[in-house]
């Protein structure tokens, strides 16, 4: 007994030692009270130093908050019981929380800096105008493939995927709507498409692709592809450049039948307290300079026109990362299909993994 | 002395905490397991549980806790009846312990690591002349991965179960000429029977509702209702089928503690 | 039994326990990877270390990660133990199973389903999530590992043992400290311990019910995966690894020298 209550007065003693610890540590970085902006992102997904130049130049405290899937984000805020300034959510998911009444609208009048993004990535279908939010960093979906393991083999369409020769080499990500949508694509159907034969046709074609699959994973298909686990990986641009910075035998393609555009968005969410700090935290990451520089640091593609001109020239002018705007014409945004159809996205998606078994 | 009343105080915090913590969280998983993706209260999700691919993935989802549990206690008893047997014990039970407390994530990666074409393993393969194979994605990989994280949880109850066996129960066995297998069978084991028991439902009920790995080191081959749970709350955001099957689990898990239940002593 | 190991149970203990730190000892190698993958190794280096000391940011949410682990292991542990003994003490049958099975749901929920219903229960009751929250749902969801770890023990107990004390005139307190909880005590360690791993493991259930500024380290650690896992992450396990290491075995061997006898260690 002695024993037990000496261990449990020693675990007492350092926790109450550790938590005088944390909480002087906090209100020496200035995180208690005051003038402080929380940011809801995904890790590591700006640059810590512009953070430390946003507080000097306004004195306003940033906590920098961190969420690894959409989904969970939009929970969080739902709930609410935390005050969250800016978060930064994918497309479709802005309209989801615009119809569920999260957002509140940006005042444009303190957003002077919005000049320096590129036209054709505002005013797009999933927020008319920018009331809610504004682009942050935007891609595509695509094919990562090595030539090397492939014997030279080029890919340049979804269907290729399909080639006998690929058995047991694909990697696809984890995700209904990239997967389905691969298919609808292949059979030259719309991203969006409701239509619950084609969606059908779709899953019954990615069937017949099973053989070729080695895996439907998550994050880590950067890694495996980077390390040639396998030749050929469905993936978001972002992570493509990431991979190819990695093992540059690597080649990126955006299949010629079509594909995903895609968006990540600075909005307020209802949860704001700072809504001042939080307009000016906007306007500071859409200064060209700032941009450019979290362009370097995060490594997507920025849709700040006016960042372009600091960013190396090799960068800007890859046609993989930065498509003409006819290739980007070709492209779709995601649309917000309702509960009901992601749902069928879903079954279907599933029913295609069980497949494999 | 005491009255009756004020010796049941202890239990008031356990009570509350099954209160809060248990009862309250069920009745809200119970609640939204009767409405429909669209909000409308229905009995369409428990339908749905029983189409071909819900009965399938629980079918597959019991099969590998099953093999999951089967493999950790046949590697675990040994382990921990060697534990007893070392001079530090105590110490080299704790280092068992330690590994567990570095971030799973990390160590799935590791593994991924560890298992892929160019890893460890097949290098290790290819030395001992069996060439290489694919590891990574494959059940023998998941299972591993699996067994490697209930590993302790299994050890210490077994451990704590054969360090306070009587020696003298052993000696008498083998003064009575029973040999080493019969005094296992007759004497040690179902002196322990509570420890690997309480070892089990600590693998088995966990390993039914796994997820992560089933991605991360099975590539999606391996679908479990865990994973499905989670997809529903976090992809599909239909909370009211992710809730569905967690009834059906929890009815599952009651319906296994019923069956290995408490039976009375000396089975 | 005997008493000697052989060198085959030698052979079989040194190969769990290779398996067992295998994954570690990658973790820590790709530390001082020069590169910035966890698969391509450059060259040494330091770096990362270097990396780490700069980050204050990194550390607070370190020392957070600790504090709720040890909090909640705590007093997980003294509900759980308590528990332990209601479900033991349970006259019916029907009692005892019942109290099981809903210690047990919490074993069997997945982290998402924990995780949102504890964040629905606690904005309902108006808790502003942070700290508090978090250590609420560590300690919640710790219990039913530490009920079970306990429950053997006090199983195992025989009840002539307890009748025998109280033959002897000790009241229902000295018979709960002099007898049982010493009978108890390594089980009582194992939850406590095994309550840790719970508290330093969970991502989900923090992600959900964590807020206003307070983050532990595997929900920082999940978040980082779609921009991929800074190796700093692997130079932190590694500081944290060793300096476990050095704890448990400096804190066994105080425990050595003050009883000769070691832990309840049975000499024949």
């Amino acid at each position: 007994m002695n024993k037990l209550v000496r261990f449990f007065l020693f675990i007492a003693v350092v926790s109450a030692v550790l938590l005088y610890a944390i909480s002087s540590l906090n209100s020496s970085q200035g995180y208690s009270g005051g003038n402080t902006l929380t940011v809801f992102n995904w890790g590591d997904y700006i640059d810590p130093d512009l953070i430390k130049k946003f507080e000097k130049e306004t004195g306003i405290k940033v906590i920098y908050e961190t969420f690894d899937s959409n989904e969970a984000m939009m929970t969080k805020i739902e709930q609410g019981g935390t005050n969250y300034d800016i978060a930064v959510p994918s497309e479709y998911m802005i309209d989801k929380m615009r119809q569920e009444d999260l957002l509140i609208p940006l005042d444009h009048s303190k957003l002077p800096n919005l000049k320096h993004i590129d036209k054709r990535f505002m005013d797009l279908q999933f927020d008319p105008e920018n009331k809610y939010s504004i682009p942050y960093f935007w891609g595509t979906v695509g094919i990562v493939y090595n030539p090397k393991m492939l014997h030279g083999k080029e890919i340049t369409s979804w269907n290729d995927l399909w080639d006998p020769d690929l058995k047991n080499e694909i990697l696809l990500t984890d995700g209904a709507r990239e997967v389905i949508g691969m298919g609808l694509n292949s059979l030259g159907y719309s991203l969006n498409d409701t239509n619950k034969q084609h969606l059908v046709e779709a899953k019954e074609k990615l069937d017949t692709l099973t053989p070729n699959i080695k895996a439907i994973v998550g994050d880590e298909i950067k890694m495996l592809l980077a390390n040639q686990e396998a030749s050929v990986g469905l993936v978001w641009s972002g992570d493509a450049s990431e991979i190819m910075s990695e093992n540059e035998d690597l080649d990126y393609v955006v299949p010629k039948e079509g594909s995903n555009l895609w968006f990540d968005n600075m909005v307020i969410p209802k949860t704001a307290k700072n809504i001042e700090a939080a307009h000016k935290f906007i306007n500071f990451m859409l200064d060209p300079k700032v941009a450019a520089k979290n362009t370097d640091y995060v490594g997507y593609s920025t849709p700040n026109k006016g960042a372009l001109k600091y960013m190396p020239k090799e960068v800007v002018e890859d046609e993989r990362f930065y498509p003409s705007p006819e290739l980007t014409e070709k492209l779709e945004v995601y649309e917000n299909l309702g509960k009901k159809n992601l749902a069928y996205y879903n079954e279907l998606f599933l029913q295609f993994k069980m497949h494999r078994k | 002395m005491e009255n009756k009343r004020t010796r049941g105080l202890y239990r008031i915090p356990y009570l509350l905490w099954i209160l809060l913590f248990v009862v309250v969280p069920i009745l809200l998983v119970l609640y939204y397991s009767f409405f429909d993706i669209e909000g409308n209260f229905s009995f369409v999700n428990y339908q749905k549980f029983f189409t071909p691919v819900y009965l399938k993935m629980t079918l597959s989802s019991f099969w590998y806790a099953f093999l999951i549990t089967a493999i950790s206690l046949l590697i675990s008893y040994p382990t921990a009846y060697l534990l007893t047997k070392t001079r530090h014990k105590q110490l080299w039970l704790l280092l068992i312990i330690v590994p567990s407390w570095i971030n799973l994530l990390l160590k799935a990666y590791a593994f991924i690591g560890i298992f892929g074409t160019y890893g460890a393993a097949n290098s290790f393969l290819k030395m001992i002349g069996i060439g290489s194979r694919q590891i990574l994605f494959t059940d023998f990989s998941f299972v591993f991965v699996s067994v490697y994280i209930f590993i302790p949880f299994m050890i210490l109850p077994i451990f704590n179960a054969l360090n306070e066996l009587n020696p003298t129960f052993i000696d008498a066995a083998n003064d009575l000429g029973a040999s080493k297998w019969t005094t296992f069978r007759r004497v040690i084991f179902p002196l322990t029977i509570d420890g690997v028991k309480s070892g089990c439902q600590v693998t088995f009920i966990p390993a039914l509702s796994l997820f992560m790995l089933t991605r991360l080191i099975a590539g999606n081959r391996v679908i479990t209702l865990g994973t499905s749970i989670e997809q529903h709350f976090l992809v599909t955001q239909d909370w009211g089928m992710g809730s569905t099957i967690a009834v059906f689990l929890i009815i599952i898990m009651v319906l296994i503690m019923v069956v290995t239940g408490t039976r009375k002593r000396g089975v | 039994m005997d008493k000697k190991i052989t060198p085959l149970s030698k052979i079989f203990l040194a190969v769990i326990f290779f398996i067992l730190y295998a994954p570690i000892f990658f973790l820590v190698i790709f530390s001082f990877n020069s590169g910035e993958t966890m698969y391509n190794f450059k060259g040494f280096s330091l770096e990362w270390y270097r990396e780490l000391f700069q980050d204050t940011r990194l550390l607070i949410i370190v020392l957070n990660t600790i504090v709720v682990a040890f909090l909640s292991a705590l007093f997980s542990t003294i509900i759980g133990v308590l528990g332990a003994l209601a479900i033991h003490q349970a006259k019916k049958r029907q009692t005892k199973n019942t109290l099981l099975s809903l210690n047990n749901v919490l074993i069997v929920s997945p982290d998402v389903i924990i995780g949102a219903s504890f964040l629905i229960l606690f904005t309902m009751a108006g808790l502003k999530l942070g700290f508090y929250s978090v250590l609420l749902s560590h300690i919640a969801f710790s219990i039913p590992i530490v009920v079970l770890m306990v429950l053997p023990k006090l199983m195992e107990m025989s009840p002539t043992l307890i009748d025998a004390a109280r033959d002897l005139g000790a009241s229902s307190w000295n018979v709960v400290t002099k007898v049982i909880i010493p009978f108890i005590t390594p089980g009582i360690f194992a939850g406590f311990f095994m309550a840790l791993t719970y508290s330093l493991d969970d991502f989900a259930v923090t992600f959900f019910v964590t807020g206003n500024g307070f983050s532990t380290l595997s929900v920082e650690i999940y978040s980082l995966a779609r921009r991929g896992i800074s190796l700093n992450i692997n130079a932190l396990s590694t500081l944290l690894f060793l300096f476990t290491l050095l704890l448990v075995v400096i804190y066994y061997f105080i425990t050595q020298r003050n009883k000769p006898n070691g832990m309840g260690v049975r000499k024949r």
